[in-house]
């Protein structure tokens, strides 16, 4: 009954990833999208966040989007996993619903 | 499985129509069914066939268009955002007495019911936007 | 119209005006409301902005579409969660959002609140109960 919580903003921009980790349900499934992918580095001002959420949630980066702005997996936090859009698709049919944090 | 996806922002200002439409594609690709694709807020502007971006970027209401033809997919615009914002179909311009309309191949202009009901046969909405 | 009855819950994030997410997420859910399904609110961040009281956009020259909220009642839409901490962080408290209330018909048309002040904590199961997660 978990839910697949997408997050689309820098959290440098936007309180929406913070919001998001928050709310998730032990779990639960976030997936970094589009400019949402730069919490995810290693090393950044949200890392312990993000590290502290995985474990009791999966934490996971969209490739297309982590490659387009010149990023790769081993620039990631520590257990975040990197999918591609059809990982995307498996995510939100493995959980029961998909929260947009927007 | 059926899905439906919500795009509420426009083409090129924000990525939300390029991931929902490649998220779109991956859905298709995995044997899933997409109930309905319903654009909402500025994502009506996907919906124009008046755009023309540069011929060496991707045209992001063609390829809706595309997906639109060779899927059967349901393209829908939602009627009360796309007055507010100047996309209208044949009959629309008609009775809005408006001189010409701008509603691309593969879309149709409907209500808000519309993205109810995508909610409720859909086994998962998944919703892109700002 | 189909015989499936979901819980839709709409989050709203966003300040009213600043853009129009707040209006045409209130549209979505009076159009929605007759569909009979569970629809919930939920007011969260900058979003329990759109329940102040007293809000005058006549010298901004945009549209107030703040009473809509408290017609919801009407449209059998009773259920808008805001969130605690939410108010909290902005220096906001319940007082300062307008009444929301709705009419019990099992209960001699009493005047209920609409408005429940949940902690995170809470809004987290909101979500986490849900078949549909509008956000806007």
């Amino acid at each position: 009954m978990s839910t697949l919580h997408t997050v689309n903003k820098s959290p440098f921009e936007r309180s929406s990833l913070k919001s998001c980790l928050d709310h998730v349900s032990a779990g639960d499934a976030v997936l970094l999208i589009e400019d949402g992918v730069v919490g995810a580095r290693k090393g950044s001002q949200f890392a312990g966040a993000l590290a502290a959420k995985n474990g009791a949630c999966a934490i996971y980066a969209l490739g297309p989007d982590l490659a387009a702005r010149g990023m790769k997996a081993s620039d990631l936090v520590d257990g975040v996993k990197v999918v591609d859009y059809a990982g995307f698709v498996d995510l939100a049919a493995e959980k029961s619903r998909v929260c947009a944090w927007l | 499985m059926r899905f439906a996806i919500v795009v509420n922002e426009g083409p090129y200002t924000h990525q939300a129509s390029d991931t929902a439409y490649q998220f779109a594609r991956a859905v298709l690709a995995k044997g899933h069914e997409i109930f309905r694709v319903f654009f909402y807020h500025d994502g009506v502007n996907n919906g124009t066939r008046y755009t023309v971006p540069p011929q060496d970027d991707r045209n992001l209401q063609k390829l809706w268009s595309e997906l639109a033809e060779s899927h059967k997919l349901d393209l829908v615009v939602c009627i009360a955002a796309a007055q507010r914002r100047g996309i209208l179909d044949a009959n629309e311009a008609k009775r809005q007495g408006k001189d010409g309309d701008n509603i691309a191949p593969g879309f149709r202009i409907s209500g808000l019911g519309q993205l109810i009901e995508a909610g409720i046969e859909a086994d998962r909405l998944v919703v892109f936007g700002d | 119209m189909s015989e499936t009855k979901k819980k839709f819950l709409y989050v709203n994030r966003k300040a009213p005006y600043g853009t129009i997410y707040a209006l045409e997420s209130l549209e979505v859910v009076l159009i929605g409301a007759a569909f009979e399904q569970h629809v919930s609110l939920a007011f969260i961040d900058d979003g329990v902005y759109q329940l102040m009281d007293g809000q005058d956009t006549a010298a901004a020259g945009m549209k107030n579409f703040s009473k809509t909220y408290k017609a919801l009642g009407d449209y059998e839409v009773r259920k808008l969660y805001v969130e605690r901490e939410s108010l909290d962080e902005r220096g906001l408290k319940v007082e300062n959002l307008m009444p929301v209330t709705y009419e019990d018909e099992d209960d001699d048309y009493a005047e209920k609140p609409s408005l429940i002040v949940v902690d995170r904590a809470e809004m987290s199961k909101i979500i986490a109960a849900q078949d549909v997660v509008l956000s806007f």
